[in-house]
């Protein structure tokens, strides 16, 4: 793990373990809804201030809490335009079974590559160490995995480039 | 100390619970039900008596009177009174008029068990009484100047006064009295005439209040606010004022429920998942002084996975060979929703006191 990535991750899960203390909440607005209140914001006083925890320019995470439910956004580090087209891919094969993924948000939020959104009701049925450290792990494991697919990628690239290129020979 | 008595009520959160008098019997909201259970059965376990279906809702709130009437609240917009039949059990609801159009979150009876006060998510409460002449129950609302859903209510026990705490950030105290249901109170340091609807206490607490109650003595209030701080606010002499505010700031997650073991000692709990005493008076100042169930006093049990074979079992089934259990240290393993006193001694001291949390569980502590 390097310098920065431990500082990063620890300010990330402390400010989630905060984040996570939800409640029931019925809408005040529309009657017999219980919504996500980040998600319909239409209740300006359950809404707390949303916190941007940045390790560089090009990494950082988004957290919205409200009273019953937290929005976290996460921006992959991307550095070229091969990392691009992988975490758009990545993230791409995620969002679409964001069914069987519970806190998974379908649609990023904007500007951003990935969001979860996590309720009271996920908070009552799981485990909410759990849940942060999942958050976690996975800011961890996806720089490493889309590292490691560009590693395999130029190496495919250049032995398909020798195999074109010997038929010139 | 003895060790705390768990009970294993329900799969899914319990949002409330509440004890009769007896202690024998213990009530708790299950999704959009609520649950008797008996603690005295022969098998020692605790056996399921009545279920309460009436609401098609979440049920978020529930209250036992002294002589035994149940009221629950639900998130459909309705309170249901429970009247015991001769026989102790529990069959005719009646539903009350709390003439609201959002959810209803909290519910207390007053201390004679004569009326009491819903709070809701359309910003008023409903002060609910019987009326014998129709047989009915019904409401008188108080207004203004809520401004957001009421969290939590408390009773003085005069049962005239009655606290409120709001997500508006503020906590009030408002004159719940009714002709012909009361009499009189006498004048206290809340005022002394008080009409129906009465502001006697405004202050703003700049977070989430999410529970307040009146200390034994009914002097001041003490609060639990989401920035994590336990305060208590001393009324002044003239009207609203406010004398004495002391926020005790607390290195947990914030509360959620608190109650006073003595007019000296709050217990409070909420996100941490274990109670915490907190001591005082005016002159000194409140401070943390211990807490119940400590997480850092205890160590994990790893002795009975160290075999291979839950080695290779863990492996299988979670895809990681640490043996670190996922279980909290403390009693509870969810946020711990209402404390309610469960035994007093003949000062009126609380001894013992009883939890419930989204684990589903019901547990009882001493102090």
């Amino acid at each position: 793990m390097s310098q920065s990535l431990k500082p990063y991750l620890t300010a990330v899960r402390h400010s989630l373990n905060v984040a996570l203390c939800l409640q029931d909440f019925p809408s005040q607005v529309v009657e017999r809804h219980n919504y996500p209140e980040i998600e319909s914001k239409k209740t300006a006083e359950v809404l707390l201030n949303p916190m941007k925890i940045s390790r560089n320019e090009k990494e950082y995470v988004l957290i919205e809490p409200s009273i019953n439910s937290v929005r976290v956004s996460i921006k992959i580090k991307q550095s070229d335009e091969i990392e691009n087209i992988l975490v758009d891919k990545f993230t791409r094969f995620l969002t679409k079974r964001a069914d069987n993924f519970f806190i998974l948000r379908r649609v990023p939020v904007d500007g951003y590559d990935i969001s979860f959104l996590v309720t009271n009701y996920h908070n009552e049925s799981m485990l909410k160490n759990k849940l942060v450290d999942f958050v976690i792990e996975f800011m961890e494991d996806v720089d490493k995995e889309i590292s490691e697919m560009k590693l395999f990628l130029n190496a495919r690239a250049r032995y398909v480039a020798e195999v074109y290129l010997n038929t010139f020979d | 100390m003895s060790q705390p008595i768990e009970l294993n009520l329900s799969k899914v959160p319990i949002y409330d619970h509440c004890f009769f008098p007896d202690r024998s019997r213990v009530v708790i909201t299950n999704g959009p039900d609520a649950q008797i259970f008996d603690l005295t059965d022969s098998s020692g376990k605790p056996r399921l008596v009545t279920t309460l279906h009436h609401h098609d809702k979440t049920v978020t709130a529930l209250d036992v009177s002294i002589d035994g009437k149940i009221v629950t609240c639900s998130q459909d917009r309705n309170a249901v009174v429970w009247s015991p039949n001769a026989d102790g059990t529990y069959s005719r609801p009646t539903l009350v008029l709390l003439r609201i159009n959002r959810a209803a979150t909290c519910v207390k009876w007053s201390p004679n068990g004569k009326k009491f006060a819903v709070g809701s998510s359309a910003r008023v409460i409903s002060v609910c009484y019987f009326e014998e002449e129709n047989d009915w129950w019904i409401s008188k609302h108080i207004k203004r100047p809520l401004k957001s859903t009421i969290l939590s209510l408390d009773w003085h026990p005069n049962n005239v006064l009655l606290a409120c705490s709001s997500t508006d950030m503020h906590v009030r105290v408002f004159s719940a009295y009714i002709k012909g249901i009361d009499s009189k109170p006498a004048p206290s340091i809340w005022g002394e005439r008080l009409p129906f609807k009465t502001l006697c206490l405004d202050y703003s607490l700049g977070s989430w209040v999410h529970d307040v109650k009146f200390d034994p003595t009914a002097e001041f209030l003490g609060c639990v606010t989401h920035d994590g701080c336990v305060s208590i606010v001393y009324p002044g002499a003239e009207e609203l004022e406010v004398s004495n505010v002391i926020k005790v700031k607390t290195p947990s997650l914030p509360f959620d429920t608190l109650i006073f073991a003595t007019p000296s000692k709050i217990i409070a709990a909420g996100y941490d998942c274990h109670p915490v005493a907190i001591e005082g008076d005016a002159e000194t100042g409140w401070n943390i002084s211990y807490s119940i169930d400590d997480p850092t006093k205890k160590k994990h049990n790893n002795l009975e996975n160290q075999s291979a074979l839950d080695m290779f079992r863990r492996m299988d089934l979670k895809g990681s060979d640490s043996s670190a259990s996922s279980k909290l240290l403390t009693v509870h393993q969810n946020t711990i929703n209402v404390i309610r006193p469960f035994q007093s001694d003949a000062s009126g001291n609380v001894l013992r006191f009883s939890t419930c949390g989204n684990d589903g569980k019901v547990v009882i502590f001493e102090v």
